[in-house]
């Protein structure tokens, strides 16, 4: 059968492979875009879980194995995916999270989109930690100045050093629990801002609309005024008619010539099981940093021995995630609240970024504070303990009988949290790399983790419980459980747990010591490109889907730039 | 042995009485006026609402099978009741349907299934070696006394953990089944879940807290009245419009 031959072949439709979708569609390219999950839309009502009562889901909302954020998640997807499997070796334990859908984890992620600063690039040169990335802030700011104009987000221009300003939506206001929060925060002398997130607080085209305030973005809008790939980028560049969209369509590998560089890309057709092949003159990977390092490891050929972009043994290591801890308060004056919708937009409406200077601290690198509380909706889980905190006004906790309303009630809305998020130093041996022995259902290798933190991320967050306990007390809290001691690693997650996962084929000018150069674009091949977040040489303190995108959009400038001069 | 259909009532069953399976023909049951009645409202069987293939295939099933027998399901229905009863204006936990809430619940996750089994066994044993009878036919009298026993976890008393965290598991599970239906909604004054405008904390409630927005954060804040029109800055970052 005679092949069409595209321009480009974009494997992934999350952050990166939207973004990339996006801007090569609108420079005339005529684009495949291969996606392993289904075609997927939240304005569609069969698709629907935003605006549902609890008592429509038999289950009430709570987890399942298909949907381990809950019942109403957005996520098709999760940890442990039907027929793709993954390992660990030794006693690693780290936690994938993959989305099989178009627009990837874009559908469920939390929309906190945040700049890295201009230290966050040359890291290396503050702790001699790790390396730096082979660009600085200011090769990005204008990339991301643009994704602030076109996507949209919410935020306030500080004059940070490390957090930069931005063209902002304006911010939500605090919610109550908020208020307790910056007054704790003030009181303990650490800064606290209105936080940046991608929904539309205000309206950015006449396109997409404009919040309605449902605090249900991890469900996917129906009226596309949170940032999703698919709503935001992917559609609107179907609309054009540049794209074919191929769902269902799990790439095996990219496949090469003699000279090395790529043809193509071969999928199994989920649908019958089938192998088929696309032709392109460039292949974009962005798969999410894990399954490209797959991709790229199965791609293997006389050419590429070890998998493509794999002469420098580099594929796939230097995985890092962001580090991770919380803990939560029950604040008394909160008790017996006023009801009223506070729903707001999805999590918080104000957060502190990293204000310290590790100079004068025992390990390096930063980490931001999430803050979370309210009078959410009930799902399966509320009335869990229902008067738990009677412990700590001197009433007896348990009992049976209408007494357990008033609980409820005089309770509600009275938790106060905090989630760390902090920035881990990046580890040679800390990889994914093909199990020799498991393959998926499609008969593809798998990837094996080996992963371990070392003590920089473990004495991160011995600081981040000591920072928690002072915020939530000084915020007029009880904090709750025990504080969590060496021999609990200090509460710290799991590697892969945040799914904050960055770096596997990571950028460099040394051929030797990275898979990519700054534009993504692969050493051994240089019609191959990687969007996703495999670039990063190091994930700042920040999350990572804001630099995916501006990444995304500055390699796609650069493939149309290059294709211009016949380069490649 | 007799299924329990939808809004069962347990008049029927006391016609034929089944061995263990019966509640005492004296009024005993809590909720109800009427002696040894213990009825519940129905849940829906079929559901739509977002899922995938896999996800409907799997309700399904959860919804063809059978996990509770009769005898355990009313020991849940009794317990349920003493947890949130029925005598009140919003309703209790049989009018949220909750035995057939927890049967799904149950079948949904595997591991929920041995607890409650093996806890109703206890509270089962427990009531004969105390008053002679399954917990279902006890008085009612003594049947709370069985649960005031197992009702607070300060309680240290070893003979009676298993008890006390069957019945915080019920507990759990009776309140959780409450609150998420709209008799819940309303018994809690739940407001939200609706398209609106969040435009900060009333100022009522602000007072009553003895907190306020400070004029240069409110500054950063959406003008509502403004949020229709499409948004645009200057080359400072500067929102204009
Ligand atoms: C619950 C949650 C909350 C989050 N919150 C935040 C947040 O607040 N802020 C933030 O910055 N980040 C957040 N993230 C992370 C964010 O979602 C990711 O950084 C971002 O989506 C990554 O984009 P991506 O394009 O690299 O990959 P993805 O979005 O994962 O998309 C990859 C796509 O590639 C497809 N694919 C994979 N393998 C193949 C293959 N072999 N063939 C074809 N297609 C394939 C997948 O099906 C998927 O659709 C969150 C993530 C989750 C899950
Ligand atoms: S909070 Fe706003 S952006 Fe998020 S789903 Fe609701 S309406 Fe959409």
């Amino acid at each position: 059968m005679a092949q069409e031959q595209y321009d480009i072949i974009i494997v992934g439709s999350g952050a990166g492979g939207g973004m990339a979708t996006y801007q090569l569609a609108n420079a005339g390219l005529k684009v495949a875009l291969v996606e392993a999950g289904d075609y997927y839309d939240p304005a569609s009502d069969e698709q629907r879980t935003q605006l549902r009562n609890p008592w429509e889901s038999p289950r009430r909302g709570a987890s399942t194995r298909r949907r381990p954020f809950g019942d109403y998640n957005s996520c098709i997807g999760g940890w442990d995916l039907d027929g793709e499997p993954y390992t660990q070796k030794g006693d690693t334990d780290f936690r994938w999270w993959r989305a099989r859908m178009l627009g990837g984890r874009t559908n469920h992620w939390g929309r906190i989109a945040l700049r890295f600063g201009p230290l966050d690039f040359k890291r290396k040169d503050i702790d001699g930690l790790g390396d730096n990335w082979p660009i600085g802030y200011e090769d990005v700011k204008p990339y991301y100045d643009k994704v602030d104009k076109l996507i949209g987000v919410f935020g306030s221009n500080e004059g940070l050093p490390n957090d930069p300003d931005g063209f902002f939506l304006p911010a939500p206001k605090p919610r109550l629990h908020e208020l307790y929060y910056i007054n704790g925060a003030r009181k303990s002398n650490i800064p606290v801002i209105p936080a940046r997130k991608s929904m539309l607080t205000k309206r950015i085209n006449n396109d997409r609309g404009v919040c309605y305030y449902c605090g249900q973005c991890s469900r996917a809008c129906s009226i596309h005024a949170d940032f999703s790939s698919s709503t935001a980028l992917v559609y609107p560049a179907l609309k054009g008619g540049q794209v074919d969209l191929y769902t269902d369509a799990m790439v095996r590998e990219v496949i090469t010539d003699d000279t090395g560089r790529a043809t193509g890309v071969s999928y199994v057709n989920k649908k019958n099981g089938q192998e088929q092949q696309l032709q392109g003159r460039i292949v974009v990977l962005a798969a999410s940093a894990c399954s490209t390092a797959r991709i790229l490891l199965n791609s293997k050929s006389d050419r590429h021995e070890n998998g493509l972009g794999n002469s420098g043994d580099h594929v796939g290591r230097y995985l890092h995630d962001s580090t991770g801890a919380g803990r939560s308060a029950f604040i008394p004056e909160l008790m017996d609240r006023d009801i009223y919708n506070e729903d707001g937009v999805s999590g918080m409406h104000v957060y502190t970024p990293w204000w310290l200077d590790n100079k004068n601290l025992d390990f390096p690198r930063g980490y931001h504070l999430e803050i979370g509380g309210g009078m959410g909706m009930p799902s399966y889980g509320f009335g869990f303990s229902a008067n738990q905190y009677n412990e700590f006004i001197g009433e007896r906790v348990g009992g049976y009988g209408n007494q357990l309303r008033d609980d409820i009630r005089r309770f509600y809305g009275s938790r106060l949290s905090i989630d760390c998020r902090g920035e881990s130093v990046p580890q040679w041996g800390n990889r994914c790399e093909l199990d020799p022995t498991v393959v998926d259902e499609w008969g593809i290798p798998v990837l094996r983790f080996d992963y371990k933190w070392t003590d920089y991320e473990i004495d991160q967050a011995r600081h981040m419980q000591d920072t928690m306990e002072e915020l939530l007390e000084a915020s007029g809290g009880i904090v709750l459980g025990s504080k969590p001691g060496a021999d609990r690693d200090y509460g710290l997650t799991k590697p892969g747990e945040i799914i904050h996962e960055v770096g596997t084929t990571r950028m460099g000018t040394d051929a030797a010591k990275s898979v990519t150069n700054e534009f993504g674009q692969l050493h051994d091949a240089d019609n191959v490109f990687v969007v996703d977040a495999g670039t990063f040489v190091s994930q700042a303190d920040k999350n990572p889907t804001w630099t995916i995108m501006a990444l995304s959009w500055r390699t796609s400038d650069y493939i149309v730039d290059q294709m211009k001069q016949q380069n490649i | 042995m007799k299924t329990l259909t939808r809004r069962e009532t347990l008049k029927s069953l006391l016609l034929a009485p089944l061995a263990g399976g019966v509640i005492a023909s004296t009024g005993c049951i809590a909720s109800s006026n009427s002696a040894a009645e213990i009825t519940w409202s129905s849940l829906p069987k079929s559901y739509s609402y977002g899922r995938t293939e896999a996800e409907k295939l799997r309700d399904q099933k959860l919804f063809s099978e059978t996990y509770f027998r009769e005898h355990e399901l009313l020991t849940i229905a009794v317990l349920c009741d003493i947890i949130l009863p029925s005598d009140h204006p919003n309703g209790g936990a049989l009018d949220a349907g909750l035995p057939e809430f927890v049967e799904f619940m149950v079948k949904d996750r595997e591991r929920y299934k041995l607890p409650i089994r093996g806890g109703i066994a206890w509270l089962d044993n427990r009531a004969i070696d105390r008053f002679g009878a399954d917990f279902i036919n006890v008085t009612e009298s003594q049947r709370l006394s069985l649960c005031d026993e197992i009702a607070y976890p300060d309680v240290k008393d070893a003979e009676l953990q298993a008890g006390i965290s069957f019945f915080s598991f019920m507990r759990n599970l009776t309140l959780t089944g409450y609150y998420t239906t709209a008799e819940g909604f309303k018994d809690l004054g739940y407001k939200g879940n609706t398209p609106n405008i969040w435009d900060g904390v009333p100022e009522s409630v602000l007072q009553k807290h003895n907190v306020a927005y400070e004029a240069e954060w409110l500054e950063k804040c959406v003008d509502q009245s403004r949020r229709d029109i499409i948004a645009q800055w200057d080359d400072e970052m500067n929102l204009i419009s």
